[in-house]
């Protein structure tokens, strides 16, 4: 074999490997990606049936409602819109009424949001990005009110 | 007066360092030997200014010097000393002054064990090494002091995130680091080969043991993340395919590949210019990895607290380096002379095989890290890509990379006989056969892939000691020849098997854990039992108890197997006054291989509880593999030919009596 046959093998199964893998990627991009959606997102836009969803916002302050068995109600609201889920499990330690939180799974016909996974910020100071993000967008978030909450603590 | 003198070494060394970054530069361009030779005495007084800067800010830690701003924010008297210590690196600007400390670290290295450097290559890679280091000093200085004052001073300081209060933060951190900025002394020495429009086997010989020693830094600080992550955060999992833990993925995968492509080009001199792109490349996703955590686009554990400007400094050194790095390689790669023929089943054909999966592995990790952050620069919407998404693109790939992996080995070089590999592989392939075999009849009906997880598991064990049994030609030769050859055998041989062995033991724990784990989550009232795979556990009750800086709840569990009692349970839940947060201590049994792991939910005002638990048969293997991985680095790296100043081996050989 010549230099050169030897490099047309060599970039040809390159170029081989490549294309399984951008044929791998495009596969998984249409199955398991998750869109992120704020309250008024979910309320305002159509959303696909049987969709996997994210959703953020602030546990609405009162709506908590724990069940037997690890069930678990409250309203994720964004200010303007509410939305009513439900989830089966431990919420993680920096579950709070009037605190960001982001929830995972789907909406079901009634309006429900059946919840597989629910997440809250690490560490009290700061909100999950999303939730920020949410929270601006429907004019709910000043500048500095995480660092105001921290001030009236102490 | 200490911050202030921490401070101004800072500044030193950053002069130092513009010093470093030009001189030698120059010094190589004239063959002027004094000006090459200052490169030496800069790199080891940037090493101990920055050190005295880091020394400065540790002791304001330790004696919790309230009027600095890093301290007052991170820091707590009431915190032991241990977190005291640890907090230094525990927040953001602390932990990019143990960047540089680090990075200035392998500088003086360089100066004080590369005696046996060509004089320009080492002037030019230290000026390199010193660009780096001058960009994060001006990050530093510019965006990130840690040395701030505060006026007045407070009184208390708030204390560090307790989600990092844990030993954890002495481990993870520093040999992650070791092993992202020990990848710059690739990317320096590429960069010095590229000037000098110069590089040969002895380049190879050179970089590919600093590269070897990052990489197991790196190897170790992932997995050590990764137990931590599994310990802490109280739901068992290993690994969460987290941006940021993909960041410390990619330099891994390409620094695996560099490693390799290193091995070919020092001992056939062939795949120079890849070797130097990918060593390029290594670094440069070290940096974006930097980049990510550091940068504020994501939020997780590790991004602390953030302002933009440091994101935009920290993409201004990205595209810089990376940018001029990959512009100054396609200038001066094609001056780089054409290496060794080979065929493309050969040993060689094996390592670029090894290296097209281990990059195109990582191109998919790059993918699913990025794709999100671009698509919400360009068009506002916010996706998740998680597990999912790379258990359907990493994974076939990097299964079809560990099914080669023990064929490599096997091949000679510049021309290998496949067939012939496969035929010695029979004796793995029959090991590999019996273990699906009694994987399906014992665990079958709950997985049909499992059992050829473990299959492979085992292929490549068993892959990894017929490499050894063949090259001492165990089972063929008499016992003492065997022993001999044993002997004889370069730790480089060694290595390859033993890491090789890590990564299958790694991927029997991840099979193990992820097929055939078992879980509860429930409520438990006092005196309930609980069973899980043949465990019985009965929760006791729950006690207060103080701690340093925290109150606890500790729930006690007996667990039993059949009628034996065999242990006590204490998951627990810590209280921090100072932030107001609680975190998470799961309880760990080890039962051989697997481990128990239990961990607590919030307590109800009837003397319930709710509890996660879980069984996770051979989890611990995960772990245990990325040590063996790395010790295989390690018997690697004290092979004789890669050690510094190391004597010749024909001296030793002649004074050995023959056996």
């Amino acid at each position: 074999m010549t230099r050169k046959q030897r490099r047309l093998i060599l970039i040809g199964s390159s170029l081989g490997v490549l294309a399984v893998a951008v044929g791998l990627v495009l596969n998984a991009m249409r199955g398991s990606i998750v869109f992120f959606e704020s309250p008024t997102d979910v309320v305002e836009h159509q959303l696909a049936p049987d969709a996997r969803i994210r959703i953020g916002g602030l546990v609405k302050a009162g709506s908590v409602e724990r069940g037997d068995n690890l069930r678990i109600r409250f309203v994720i609201t964004d200010g303007k819109h509410d939305i009513p889920v439900q989830y089966q499990g431990i919420v993680p330690d920096l579950f709070r009424e009037g605190q960001g939180v982001v929830a995972e799974g789907k909406l079901e016909s009634g309006g429900m949001f059946v919840a597989d996974t629910v997440l809250a910020k690490h560490d009290e100071r700061y909100m999950p990005k999303e939730v920020v993000d949410a929270l601006k967008k429907s004019g709910r978030w000043q500048e500095g009110e995480a660092q105001t909450a921290k001030g009236a603590t102490k | 007066m200490i911050p202030e003198l921490g401070h101004y070494a800072l500044v030193l060394a950053l002069a130092l360092g513009l010093l470093q970054s030009v001189v030698p530069v120059i010094g190589a361009q004239r063959r002027d030997a004094a000006l090459m030779g200052l490169a030496n005495s800069t790199a080891l007084m940037q090493f101990g200014l920055v050190a005295l800067s880091f020394a400065a800010l540790a002791t304001c830690y330790i004696t919790s010097d309230f009027s600095v701003r890093t301290v007052f924010e991170n820091s707590n008297s009431l915190m032991p000393l241990i977190y005291k210590i640890t907090s230094v690196w525990g927040n953001h600007e602390g932990s990019m002054l143990l960047w540089v400390l680090i990075l200035s670290l392998f500088g003086a290295l360089v100066a004080l064990f590369g005696g046996n450097l060509p004089a320009s290559l080492k002037a030019n890679a230290l000026a390199v090494q010193s660009w780096i280091a001058c960009a994060f000093y001006l990050f530093i200085l510019l965006t990130s002091n840690p040395f701030l004052r505060l006026q007045p001073a407070p009184f208390e300081g708030q204390s560090l995130n307790p989600i990092l209060q844990d030993p954890g933060l002495a481990v993870h951190p520093p040999l992650l680091y070791l092993g992202y900025v020990g990848f710059s002394m690739a990317f320096s020495f590429a960069i010095a080969a590229l000037i000098e429009g110069r590089i040969d086997a002895a380049w190879a010989r050179w970089v590919r043991p600093w590269t070897l020693g990052a990489w197991m830094c790196l190897t170790l600080g992932i997995a050590g993340g990764s137990y931590w992550a599994y310990y802490t955060l109280g739901w068992g999992g290993f690994w969460f395919w987290d941006p940021v833990e993909n960041a410390s993925l990619m330099p891994w995968l390409a620094g695996t590949a560099l490693l390799h492509s290193a091995v070919v080009m020092e001992k056939r001199n062939a795949l120079k210019i890849w070797t130097i792109l990918l060593a390029i490349l290594t670094f440069s996703l070290s940096l974006i990895g930097t980049f990510l955590v550091r940068s504020g686009v994501l939020t997780s554990v590790h991004s602390f607290a953030n302002d933009p400007r440091r994101g935009v400094f920290i993409l201004a050194i990205l595209v810089l380096f990376i940018g001029g790095g990959l512009t100054l390689f396609a200038w001066r790669a094609p001056l780089l002379k054409q290496g060794g023929l080979f065929a493309p089943i050969s040993r060689e054909g094996a390592l670029v095989f090894n290296n097209l999966f281990l990059t195109t592995a990582c191109l998919t990790v790059l993918t699913g890290t990025l794709y999100p952050l671009a698509l919400e620069a360009l068009t506002g919407a916010k996706i998740t890509v998680g597990g999912p998404f790379f258990n359907l693109t990493f994974g076939p790939l990097f299964l079809v990379l560990m099914f080669a992996m023990p064929f490599g080995p096997l091949l000679a070089w510049k021309r290998g006989d496949l067939l012939g590999a496969t035929q010695r592989l029979m004796a793995a392939i029959g090991v590999a056969l019996i273990a699906i075999g009694l994987a399906f009849a014992v665990e079958g009906r709950t997985s049909v892939l499992a059992p050829f997880g473990v299959g492979l598991a085992f292929f490549v064990m068993a892959g990894a000691l017929v490499d050894i049994a063949e090259r001492t030609g165990l089972f063929r030769a008499p016992l003492a020849s065997v022993r001999a050859r044993a002997a004889g055998l370069p730790r480089s041989g060694w290595g390859t098997a033993v890491a090789h062995f890590g990564i299958a033991v790694s991927l029997l724990g991840i099979v193990g854990a992820a097929a055939w784990g078992t879980e509860r989550i429930m409520e438990i009232k006092p005196s309930q039992i609980v069973s899980l795979s043949g465990y019985d556990l009965r929760y006791e009750g729950l006690k207060q108890m103080p701690g340093p800086n925290y109150t606890e709840e500790v729930g006690t569990f007996t667990v039993s197997k059949g009628d034996d009692l065999i242990g006590v349970m204490h998951p627990s839940k810590r209280t921090f006054a100072s932030r107001g947060m609680t975190t998470n201590e799961a309880a760990l049994m080890a039962r051989g291989p697997g481990q128990l792991y239990l961990s607590l939910g919030d307590s109800k005002s009837d003397g319930s509880i709710a509890i996660r638990l879980y069984y996770k048969p051979m989890v611990l293997l995960i772990w245990l593999g990325a040590v063996i991985m790395m010790l295989g680095g390690a018997l690697s790296l004290s092979d004789r030919r890669l050690r510094v100043g190391a004597p010749k081996p024909a001296a030793k050989s002649a004074l050995q009596p023959a056996e």
